[in-house]
């Protein structure tokens, strides 16, 4: 056991637990919290991959505006949602079974291809992972045009949320 | 060393609580949250998959940074919609949410 191998198990152990804490807790605001512990999780892995950047955008994108825009979509709720209804709907043993159905599948899955247990190959310590990223992104020969897309996707989603969340008069 | 085997077990594990929350759960935000752990898990795999077989490309990363992006869009129209049930209908449990049944 590597000490790197000793961390990605205690995250990948903490990250779960969170996930289980997410999706039954009663309290929404609490389960909100435990989803964030999990995002920090997701980070710290992306950081064992060697991918920082990508680690600096989970903790800004996702803990720093998405958590929050739903911790604040639950307390907008509240009124509604309380935290002693039943959070699960009837049917949640039939929804353990496919999700434990889905997880057998794709492990019995990933322990047919012989790919599985790849080793780690060295990075090129030539190239950069962040400046090729940055060069990615803004070259017309690699990713300009899916990168444009995805920032008009943005701006579109942002001003219909906002047309769709806004109060009529 | 950590096996690629690892991060692929990960990810598939974080997809099916992630699965198990969206059919679960009765509260729409609650649903949404699971949608946040599936993307994720998706994101794992995809970087793992970078790192492990192609190095040398970055188009990992980059689809990754598109989930991103399609997620931050994807919540803020999710919760925009939420905020305009709950004012129409007061009611947030998906199954109360029914107004376009035939």
């Amino acid at each position: 056991m590597t000490p790197l191998q000793i961390i990605f198990l205690l995250v990948a152990a903490i990250s779960l637990g969170g996930a289980v804490m997410v999706v039954t807790r009663q309290n929404l605001v609490h389960a909100a919290l435990w989803l964030i512990l999990v995002l920090f999780g997701v980070a710290v892995t992306f950081v064992l991959l060697n991918a920082g950047f990508l680690a600096m955008a989970q903790v800004v994108i996702y803990i720093g505006a998405i958590a929050i825009l739903m911790i604040f979509t639950i307390m907008l709720t509240r009124k509604v949602a309380k935290d002693t209804d039943e959070q699960l709907n009837s049917n949640w043993w039939g929804a353990g079974i496919i999700s434990l159905l889905l997880f057998g599948g794709v492990i019995l899955m990933l322990f047919q291809w012989q790919n599985f247990q790849f080793n780690l190959p060295n990075l090129n310590p030539s190239v950069d992972p962040l400046l090729q990223l940055g060069e990615g992104l803004v070259s017309p020969n690699a990713f300009l045009l899916p990168f444009e897309i995805a920032s008009v996707l943005l701006v579109a989603a942002l001003i219909g949320a906002i047309m769709v969340a806004r109060e009529r008069k | 060393m950590i096996p690629l085997s690892w991060y692929l077990i990960f990810a598939a594990a974080l997809f099916s609580i992630g699965l198990f929350g969206v059919l679960a759960r009765k509260n729409a935000i609650a649903i949404l949250m699971g949608i946040e752990l599936m993307l994720n898990s998706v994101n794992i795999n995809l970087v793992a998959f970078w790192r492990y077989l192609s190095p040398e490309m970055i188009t990992g990363q980059v689809f990754a940074i598109i989930v991103f992006a399609v997620a931050a869009a994807e919540v803020a129209v999710g919760l925009a919609l939420i905020i305009s049930v709950y004012r129409r209908k007061s009611t947030i449990v998906a199954e109360d949410i029914d107004m376009l049944k035939f």
